[in-house]
């Protein structure tokens, strides 16, 4: 994007980057809505899913949008109305503060920042306070318990998760995200170049620790206590309706969008393929299909899990990351190390 | 009384008044929370008064009648053949089963006895109301711990039951079939066959369950040692059914003194599990539902030919007296105390629902467990509302 | 948390693809229903058919029905005789007979108890209404209902049950 950028004023520049960065939020968003959580959600359980907006059902986003913007914005009498009405804004934010730093080719990239992965990661941690305001500010008891799950769930998660990628960081030796990928596209396992070095064969420790955690963040099953329907109603999206919950949809779905594209940046190459030169002008063109392609499979897992699995409890869950993940990350990382001095 | 006295006693007292207020600052107070009437997980409208502290209960009790609908008053006003319609309202997914007992009651008061056909035919529908029954629960299971998968498996597969069912009866779900004296009337050609390739399926069904639910480690971190019933506590709550056979106690009325069924002519076996855990109480059901896969089979080798109704007159007045009947339904035992003055309607029924009494537990199940086990260990007892108010 | 093996979470895992592939190379077990429709069994309780020449207007269904939804009103008048000379013959004639399908809770007494095979059950289940009120089925329209009234089936090897027949 750089390129195609250079020679426009501030104000175009701007306003292309926020139109490219609102269709890359949404499109992906909406493609795993319609394709996991429609279709293949309903294959895994013997029935087609919604079939009659459009052809099988593929404009039943758009009626569902639809729905929810007619739908009454009702705010709990005794709500903290500002904070009530502040949260979803608050979670979409860390949204799309998340997308910037996946590139999607090699000159196309909203920012590119030498710790790229590490603002990544870093902003990824607000959409926790706006879930927070979110449960408090509804006043509702399942809000309030769903809101505190989450926060503690959230913030149990970020560490295996932050650990599984400094193995990542350690082998490319940057935290430039584009650099990353470019190191996959470049590297070599073993003295064997063919494929570049996608990490997942490396680093496939860190790979599946990172998937966990994902799944976790996203608070999907089986790590869906924060918004566990049969106990908590749906935590702390109880009082909200309409647009605002269209919002934390959004909000939810478009996360689960960009953690997949942000494993696959990290661990499947990014929007290499072998065969090209890393540098190819081509993949500026083919670049975010690519991208695209890899995020589906990688959510493909995701939802795969969580049409599956029941959920665990909370303190199993703690349990989990803090006995096992942090610590197979840690040894994960020392090993990595070792490895990366030894050779 | 001096001054020092009247003094120090006012220390104290503004000592004590000052301890309070600080232990009300510090202490942190209890929550109270409503799950119910209207929450996912009670599938109805139970209503549980839970105190938390934190997310372990510290009490919790269950309200219930948010769903009465009166039918043993509705009973003494109606005949007896509109009972039956009304009463297989009470479990309303395993409907033809509450019908079993009433009929036999009044067939007792009656002193007439279902030709064989019909007792066969009746055993055959009674433990396909079961399946129909049980395997919901498989699914929900499943749903109340966050997998949302298995459900649509369970109304899937229940469909093929309610077919069969209603290609006897004419309901899916209330089936109305039973008559004093036998039943309304026989199968339909085919039925048979096509019967045997249902229980196929569902045995299917439970296989599927058994990898998807049962084998996961996750299912069993939840329910292990979650919700645990002793033998003893169970049997004084008056618990029954698969709820109290999950405890270790050998009692299943089908097989100890059933009447007017013909279970004991069949090959099967009474499972038991010695834990009395969610997870016992899941696994039990499941291989139930195998078993009565098994008994409809060898049913539907042995019926025997003949009429299906007994010789009773067209108005039914059922002579003056007593009489009890129970059954093992799918829920627990079910019975059915009916009192008769010589009328065309009883004079009163009581009914002895299962659910009520498994209901009754909770607020002894219940306590310092955390509000996610609250959940399964509810949908562990398995409850249906119509069941619990009646 | 070590009692976590893989196994038991990866076969389920293939029991979800299993289905997936299944509902994707053999259709789904759903049915498109506006499109596709179910086809009840003969005895389904759809909706109730009267045959009206065999209605005597005696009121057994509408006092035996639990929750009295049948409603009905007749008068008596003089047939002529059928031979020249005779006596006239009384006869019922029918003047009203709803049923009011937002109470009916199809037990299907009223079918049972009429003693002139008047009543029947057809499968039908495609008369929904926009008003609660269009439920009230009058004399035409149940009558209308006799044309999809399936034959009786036929009964399984070893009952002795009559096989009854549909009136025309
Ligand atoms: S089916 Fe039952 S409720 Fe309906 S009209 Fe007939 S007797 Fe009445
Ligand atoms: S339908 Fe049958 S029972 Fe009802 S009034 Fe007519 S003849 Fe009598």
């Amino acid at each position: 994007m750089s390129v195609v950028l250079a020679d426009l004023a501030y104000w175009q520049e701007t306003t292309i980057r926020l139109v490219v960065g609102l269709i890359a939020v949404l499109l992906p968003a909406g493609t795993l809505v319609y394709l996991f959580l429609f279709k293949m959600m309903s294959f895994m359980q013997s029935r087609l899913g919604p079939m009659e907006a459009g052809p099988y059902g593929s404009l039943q986003l758009l009626a569902e949008v639809g729905k929810f913007l007619q739908k009454e914005d009702i705010v709990p009498q005794a709500a903290d109305r500002l904070i009530f009405k502040l949260a979803p804004f608050v979670v979409l934010i860390s949204t799309f503060l998340l997308i910037l730093v996946i590139p999607a080719g090699p000159d196309l990239w909203f920012i590119d920042v030498d710790t790229g992965i590490f603002l990544g990661l870093a902003v990824s941690s607000i959409s926790v306070i706006g879930i927070l305001m979110a449960g408090w500010a509804s006043s509702s008891k399942y809000s309030l318990l769903g809101a505190l799950r989450a926060t503690g769930q959230l913030i149990a998660y970020e560490l295996p998760m932050v650990l599984a990628v400094v193995g990542v960081i350690i082998q490319a030796g940057t935290l430039n995200v584009q650099e990353i990928v470019m190191a996959q596209a470049t590297g070599e396992i073993f003295g064997f170049g063919g494929i570049g070095n996608p990490y997942v064969i490396t680093q496939f420790v860190g790979f599946l620790i990172f998937l966990i955690a994902v799944q976790a963040e996203l608070t999907q099953p089986p790590f869906d206590m924060p918004v566990a329907e049969s106990e908590l109603v749906t935590g702390y999206l109880t009082e909200y309706s309409g647009l605002r919950f269209l919002m934390f949809f959004i909000g939810e779905f478009a996360t689960a969008a960009i953690f997949s594209a942000l494993a696959a940046t990290l661990f499947l190459g990014g929007w290499y393929v072998p065969g090209l030169e890393a540098t190819d002008n081509l993949f500026n063109v083919i670049g975010p299909i690519i991208l695209l392609g890899k995020m589906l499979l990688v959510a493909f897992f995701i939802f795969w899990f969580r049409f599956t699995y029941p959920r665990f409890r909370e303190d199993q869950l703690q349990q989990l990351a803090w006995k096992v993940l942090i610590p197979l990350s840690l040894v994960n990382i020392v090993i990595t190390g070792v490895l990366k001095v030894v050779f | 009384m001096s001054d020092t006295a009247d003094t120090k006693q006012m220390a104290y007292i503004a000592a004590q008044a000052a301890d309070a207020r600080v232990n009300l600052e510090i202490e942190t107070e209890g929550m109270t929370l409503n799950i119910g009437p209207q929450h996912p997980a009670t599938h109805g409208t139970l209503r549980i008064v839970v105190r938390l502290d934190g997310e372990q209960v510290i009490s919790a009790e269950p309200l219930m009648g948010y769903m009465h609908r009166g039918y043993e008053k509705l009973t003494e006003v109606r005949t007896y053949p509109q009972v039956t319609t009304l009463v297989n309202r009470i479990d309303w997914l395993g409907s033809f089963a509450n019908e079993v007992p009433f009929i036999l009651a009044a067939e007792q008061l009656m002193e007439v006895e279902a030709p064989p056909r019909a007792q066969w035919i009746r055993t055959a529908l009674f433990e396909m109301s079961r399946i129909a029954n049980v395997v919901l629960f498989l699914g929900d299971m499943g749903v109340q711990l966050g997998a949302v998968t298995p459900v649509f498996f369970a109304f899937r597969d229940r469909e093929f039951i309610l077919n069969q069912i209603e290609a006897v009866t004419g309901g899916r779900f209330h089936p109305n079939f039973d008559r004093i004296g036998g039943l309304k009337d026989d199968l339909p050609k085919g039925w048979i066959d096509e019967t045997r390739g249902v229980l196929k399926r569902i045995r299917n069904f439970c296989d599927e369950i058994e990898t998807l639910v049962v084998g996961n480690e996750i299912f069993q971190s939840r329910t292990r040692n979650i919700g645990v019933i002793p033998a003893d506590i169970g049997l004084s709550y008056g618990l029954s059914g698969a709820n109290i056979r999950s405890s270790g106690v050998d009692w299943d009325i089908r097989r100890d003194g059933g009447v007017g069924l013909v279970h004991n002519e069949l090959d099967w076996k009474v499972w038991t599990h010695p834990d009395g855990d969610s997870f016992a109480r899941f696994w039990v059901r499941l291989q139930e539902v195998r078993e009565s896969c098994t008994m409809i089979e060898q049913i539907l080798d042995g019926i025997p030919s003949g009429p299906v109704m007994a010789k009773v007159p067209r108005i039914i007045k059922v002579p003056a007296g007593e009489a009890y009947v129970e059954t093992e339904n799918p829920l627990g035992v079910m019975g059915y105390y009916v009192i008769s003055k010589g009328d065309l309607t009883p004079f009163r029924v009581k009914i002895r629902s299962a659910s009520f009494n498994n209901v009754s537990i909770t607020p002894w199940l219940l306590k310092g467990v955390y509000v996610p086990d609250v959940i399964s260990i509810l949908a562990s007892l398995y409850f249906i509302l119509g069941d619990i108010d009646r | 948390m070590r009692k976590i093996k893989l196994p038991g979470l990866i076969k389920g895992l293939g029991v979800t693809f299993k289905t997936l592939v299944r509902t994707l190379t053999k259709g789904s077990h759903t049915v498109q229903y506006p499109h596709v429709k179910e086809s009840p069994p003969p005895r389904a309780r759809g909706v109730i058919a009267l045959h009206e020449e065999n209605c005597t207007a005696c009121m057994l269904c509408a006092r035996e029905c639990p929750d009295w939804c049948i409603y009905i009103e007749g008068h008596k008048y003089k047939a002529p005789p059928r031979r020249p000379g005779g006596k006239p013959r009384k006869k019922n004639a029918l003047d009203r007979f709803d049923i009011d399908f937002s109470l009916c809770m199809f037990c299907g007494i009223c079918v049972d108890v009429c003693p002139f095979e008047a009543l029947f059950w057809t499968p039908e289940y495609e008369y929904s209404e926009l008003k609660i009120a269009d439920l009230l089925h009058d004399k035409t329209l149940l009558s209308q209902w006799m044309e999809t009234v399936p034959d009786f089936e036929d009964y399984e090897a070893g009952s002795e049950a009559k096989k009854l027949t549909v009136p025309q």
